[in-house]
Parts: C-alpha cells; sequence; structure tokens
C-alpha cells in the first residue's frame, strides 16, 4: 500500500524543468532516502508534495485517494504531512517548549488558539518529545540560542510532536557532529514502521546506517532506485553522481 | 490543573505590571482629578485644564501606540495607516457630538452649520440615528473594525507583506484623507467637525467633564494594556510572533496565518477607534488631517522610541515624542520636525529596542555584575511552567 504516490509529475521555473515526469512511490512504513546532486530537484519534490509549488502537470496522491495538489499548506499539514526543512526553521524568539506547543497537533485554528491551554497530558507530551530529541535540560531556553546540530533535532523534534504520517526531512544530519547523526541514524530508525519517512541527504554513510531503499534523482527524474549498493554500482549513478 | 479563564486573562499580567496599575489608577482617577476639581487655580497644586487635556490626549495616542505594537511589535506587520482607524473612531463620535450642538450652532438650525452652508435640506441617510449616543457608541466600535477586516482580508488574503503592505496602508489612509476632504462626503470637508457643545445634555467644557474623559481614557489606556498583555501571552501571542519570524514555517505546521493576522489586525484597529472617540471631545476638533499619511508615521515612531514588542513602550514612546512635541511647538515650532527626524534616526541606530530596550539591557549588565549563579538556574527544567 502506498501512502506517497508522485506520478508523472512536471514544473517548470521560466521554462527549466525543475522536475521532469517525477514518479515515486512509497509504501506505507517505508524509510525512503532521495540522493541526487545539487539540483536534482529534491526540495522542489518536496515544494510540490507540501503544497509550496504546483505541479505543472502530473499527480501526488496522499494515502492512494487524497489528492494534494489544490490544497493549502495549511490543510495538507493537517492531512499529516510534516516537513523538516533543508535549511533549519525554528521560531528563534520561542523557547524550545513553546516550539514544541506551537507543532503539536491540536486544534489550530486562531479563536481556539486565543483561549487554549496545555492540558497535562499534552505537556507530558511535549516533555516526552523533549527527551526524545535530547533536549529536555533546555526547555527554557531560548530556541535562537541552540547549537546548529540542536536546532536541527529541534525540528525534528516539532515534526515528532506534530504526530504526522508521513515524515520529509530536507538534509537533516547537516551540520551535525557525527555523535548526533548517529543518533538521528537511531532516531529515525525508531520511527519507521509506525511513520513513512523520506529523508534527503547526501552524507552516504547516514544513508547506508538508515538502510532503505534508495532513490536518485538527477534533472528532475529518477535515475535509479533499490538498495544502496545497488544503486551505488548503476554506471549512469556513476557518472553522474558518486563518480564525480 | 485547570484555571479559569478569568483568572489567566488577568494573570497574563504580571505582578509588576499591577502594581504600575494600581499607581497609575490612583494618579489618574483620584489625584489628578482632586487636585483639578478641589484645589483652588492659584494653588501650586491645582493642576491646569491645560495639563488635563494634554495628558488626556496622549493618553488616547498610547493606546493608539500599543494598539500599533500588537500588530507591528508582535506580528511584524508594519501599518502605516493606523491614523485612519483613530480618525474614523473620532468621526463616528463626532457626528453625535454635531448634533448635540442642537440648535446653537451660527445658523440656529437643527442641521450641522456645514450642511446649512452647503444649502442641504436634510440630514443624509448615513446621518440617521447620529443622536444617539448608543448609536454613536456603535459605529465607534464596529466602523473601524469592519473597514479594517475589509482591508486586511484583501491585503493578506494576497500575501501582501512587508514594506509592499506599509506602503499601501500610507495609500489606504491617503485616499481616505482625500475623501474627506470633499464637502459632498458629508462630514464637513476640510474643517471636519469643531465647535462641540454638550455630551449626553453636559458641557463638554465644563471641568467635571473634562475630569471625566480623562479618566475614561485611563481606564481604556489601562484595559487595552490588559487585553493585549493577555492576547500576546496567549497561544494565540506566540503564534503571531511565530508568523513573524518564520511565516511558512508556521503554514507547515497546519496554522492558517491569514486568520491570525486577520484578528490582531482588526483588534488593533478596534482599539485605535475607541482611542480616537476619546480623543475628539478632549481636543474639541477632528478634521481629515487626522487621516494624513504624516500621523500614521508618527505613530510608528512612538512604537520605535519606546520599544517594539513591550506594550509598556509605545506608553513611554507616546509620552516622550508628544511632550516634547508639545514642548516644540510652543517654544521653537520650526524644529519640531527636525528634532522628530533626529530622534528616529538615532533611535534606530542607537536603541532598535527603543527605551524599554536600555532598561533591560542596564538591568542585565546589573544582575550579571551583582550575581554569578542564577543565570544557569533560569533554564532547568524546573523553571517550566
Ligand atoms: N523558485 C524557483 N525559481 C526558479 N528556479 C528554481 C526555484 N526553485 C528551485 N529552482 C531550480 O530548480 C532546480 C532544483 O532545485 P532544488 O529542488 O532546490 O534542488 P536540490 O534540492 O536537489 O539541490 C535548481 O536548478 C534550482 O535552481
Ligand atoms: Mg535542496
Amino acid at each position: 500500500m502506498s501512502i506517497l504516490l508522485l506520478h508523472e509529475v512536471t514544473v517548470s521555473f521560466d521554462g527549466f524543468r525543475a522536475l521532469n515526469s517525477l514518479s515515486l512511490d512509497i509504501a506505507v512504513g517505508e524509510l525512503r532516502c532521495i540522493i541526487g546532486p545539487n539540483g536534482a530537484g529534491k526540495t522542489t519534490m518536496m515544494d510540490v508534495i507540501t503544497g509550496k509549488t504546483r505541479a505543472d502537470r502530473g499527480k501526488v496522491m496522499f494515502d492512494q485517494t487524497i489528492d494534494v495538489r489544490r490544497m493549502t499548506e495549511a490543510d495538507i499539514a493537517h492531512l499529516g504531512i510534516g516537513r523538516k526543512f533543508q535549511k533549519p526553521t525554528i521560531f528563534e524568539n520561542l523557547t524550545v517548549f513553546e516550539n514544541l506547543e506551537l507543532a503539536m497537533k491540536m486544534d489550530k485554528r486562531a479563536r481556539v488558539s486565543m483561549f487554549a491551554w496545555l492540558d497535562d497530558s499534552e505537556r507530558d507530551r511535549v516533555s516526552d518529545t523533549l527527551k526524545q530529541i535530547r533536549l529536555d535540560h533546555q526547555a527554557e531556553r531560548q530556541a535562537g540560542l541552540l547549537s546548529h546540530g540542536q536546532k536541527q533535532w529541534l525540528e525534528i523534534g516539532m515534526l515528532l510532536i506534530q504526530d504526522p504520517r508521513l515524515l520529509l526531512l530536507d538534509e537533516p544530519v547537516a551540520g551535525m557532529t557525527d555523535d548526533e547523526t548517529a543518533r538521528t541514524g537511531e532516531l529515525f530508525k525508531s520511527l519507521a514502521g509506525k511513520h513513512s519517512l523520506v529523508v534527503v541527504e547526501h552524507d552516504m554513510a547516514f544513508i547506508e546506517q538508515l538502510g532503505g531503499k534508495v532513490t536518485v534523482l538527477h534533472e528532475g527524474s529518477v535515475l535509479a532506485e533499490g538498495d544502496l549498493a545497488t544503486v551505488q554500482n548503476d554506471a549512469r549513478v556513476i557518472e553522474v553522481y558518486l563518480g564525480r | 490543573m485547570r484555571r479559569p479563564f478569568i483568572v489567566r486573562f488577568f494573570s497574563a499580567t504580571p505582578k509588576a505590571g499591577w502594581q504600575a496599575l494600581a499607581i497609575f489608577t490612583t494618579f489618574a482617577l483620584l489625584v489628578v482629578p482632586l487636585l483639578h476639581l478641589a484645589v483652588p487655580e492659584t494653588s501650586v497644586f491645582h493642576v491646569s485644564s491645560y495639563a488635563i487635556t494634554l495628558i488626556g490626549k496622549i493618553m488616547c495616542f498610547a493606546i493608539v501606540g500599543v494598539a500599533m505594537d500588537l500588530i507591528w511589535g508582535y506580528a511584524g506587520i508594519l501599518s502605516l495607516g493606523h491614523g485612519l482607524f483613530f480618525a474614523l473612531g473620532g468621526y463616528a463620535f463626532g457626528m453625535y457630538l454635531m448634533r448635540q450642538i442642537g440648535r446653537d450652532g451660527s445658523y440656529q438650525s437643527d442641521l450641522p452649520d456645514f450642511m446649512v452652508f452647503l444649502d442641504w435640506k436634510q440630514l443624509p441617510w448615513y446621518w440617521t440615528g447620529s443622536d444617539s449616543i448608543w448609536w454613536a457608541a456603535v459605529l465607534v466600535l464596529t466602523v473601524p473594525a469592519l473597514v479594517a477586516l475589509v482591508f486586511g482580508f484583501f491585503a493578506f488574503r494576497s500575501r501582501i507583506k512587508g514594506v509592499y503592505f506599509s506602503i499601501i496602508t500610507q495609500a489606504m489612509t491617503f485616499a481616505a484623507m482625500l475623501y474627506f476632504f470633499r464637502n459632498e462626503t458629508g462630514f464637513g470637508g476640510n474643517n471636519g467637525f469643531t465647535d462641540f457643545k454638550r455630551i449626553a445634555g453636559y458641557s463638554i467644557t465644563s471641568p467635571e467633564m473634562r475630569v471625566t474623559l480623562f479618566a475614561l481614557s485611563a481606564a481604556m489606556l489601562m484595559a487595552t494594556l490588559v487585553l493585549c498583555r493577555y492576547v500576546v501571552s496567549s497561544k494565540f501571542g506566540r503564534v503571531l510572533m511565530a508568523i513573524r519570524d518564520a511565516e511558512s514555517r508556521v503554514m507547515f505546521l497546519g496554522y492558517n496565518p491569514l486568520h491570525y493576522k486577520l484578528a490582531a489586525w482588526t483588534l488593533s484597529a478596534f482599539l485605535c477607534g475607541i482611542a480616537g472617540a476619546l480623543y475628539v471631545p478632549q481636543v474639541g476638533i477632528i478634521n481629515p488631517g487626522e487621516m494624513s499619511p504624516a500621523n500614521s508615521i508618527e505613530i510608528a515612531i512612538w512604537v520605535a522610541v519606546g520599544g517594539r514588542a513591550t506594550l509598556v513602550g509605545p506608553v513611554i514612546g507616546a509620552f516622550i515624542v508628544n511632550l516634547s512635541k508639545s514642548f516644540f511647538t510652543q517654544a521653537f515650532p520650526e524644529y519640531w520636525l527636525f528634532f522628530l527626524g533626529a530622534l528616529f534616526v538615532g533611535v534606530t541606530l542607537w536603541l532598535p529596542q527603543g527605551v524599554v530596550g536600555l532598561w533591560s539591557q542596564w538591568r542585565e549588565k546589573r544582575a550579571n555584575a551583582l550575581a554569578i549563579a542564577p543565570a544557569d538556574a533560569a533554564v532547568e527544567p524546573g523553571a517550566a511552567k
């Protein structure tokens, strides 16, 4: 069963095709890695899935029946698609706790937020997530003061607390120490199965650690797909990407 | 544990805030009125009617400053058209004040003088009900807010942001000013409304009325501060700040920024309208000059001088700028604009957090000098609410 299906999706920017008839099928509970040289269209693909960019052609189906192409960013988020950006974007002026509070899955309408008050179970969820991302001693710290790696973790925490069915992670371990990277890998592996994950990365050791199926993007379409060893031995992949 | 809403509402303002408000209340509702009404004019303790009117007027400006801070400081939306909402509130109440003149105008007519002058025979339809103070209150509470709601809906829905938004708000207030300048608009043209005589039958120039308006302005300023403090410390307020800092992130978390911005924007305009309605009877005039683009820019300067995203800052800023203004316009009128410009440039360069920022920097320095330990204690999870 597929959680996300892209069928021949094309996106052009002034005639330049950032995505060129891209097809992709992510199964429920799968952990998929996407690699590809800079400019291959990885971020654009996430923009299309989350409603930031509109596809010119093609289908984007979530959970087999829901067509997300005409939906707003907020509505897509409510379907259960969470996204971590390439550049960590957290709310620097709020505390770590407050960042998670805003991300948490709950009624997000303005008139509800005006009177909202966290109950005990919601506080517990925040504390659990804080432990999961190892920021439980920094709850009241202003998020802007965290280290780069900690900001990445906070953003991952903001994703987790939304409890999305599908997580899109754009270069999640960029700027992390080796130790932090390894722990992030463990976390992602523990999430697979319960959630579906799409991870865009350059770090081959990290992809190897994750161990899922790998898709290679090149010039807006799929160049190769399979386990890491297979794609690493693919002649075309070596030529455009790994060989350089 | 769940606390009732009313407790949460009032406890959003911290203890120090309530202490300051208590002192302010004592002065504004007790000391100053008594010193004006009961102490003879010859005494040094007498508060002159000039001072009462000046401070009353500045308190109305301070309300506008706080309302502006809500939208600029917290939501990052710089409006350069807030003078319009203030003026609309003023005009809405001014209509009632014009009707209260009755037959005491120069033409001894039931119609306001400017309508007689235009040779109008009856009130235009939109003046219906303007002789009722209740209807006037309804207009004050709804018209500025509705105008803001409609304007904001289209602007925010089109995702107009930053400097573009500021420019269209300038255009909005400028267009409204031109419209109100026309005599046919039915709001007194460039003279606007003036020569008010009464409110609810009581003389508008009596000391008691002056003190009443002063006290109402003070009470409204306090209510505005308490209300806005609740708003910015609620989850709604945190979402506003998040929109200010990273709007697209907020959308991907499942929030619709349009609703948040629109609610804050409309609330802000609503408060400005009330301030305008309190202002007009105190100064005795409202004309389209209140809608001039320069007036709206000045509002932003009060907020910048006092300190953005602080709520009290704009109150301080409104007092600093307007007290200086009344000093300069008497002592050196030709230098006022230079002073205002210099003040704005100076604050932008050296005091990005405004006067309040200076104060908290100083307190931080002192705390660092005095203590060694507490900085670390503050980030312990035990400090979590
Ligand atoms: N908004 C945009 N306007 C124009 N070109 C864009 C836009 N977004 C991305 N592109 C182009 O599309 C291509 C794919 O970009 P991107 O998806 O960011 O690649 P990746 O994330 O794989 O490095 C790049 O050549 C980039 O310059
Ligand atoms: Mg990218």
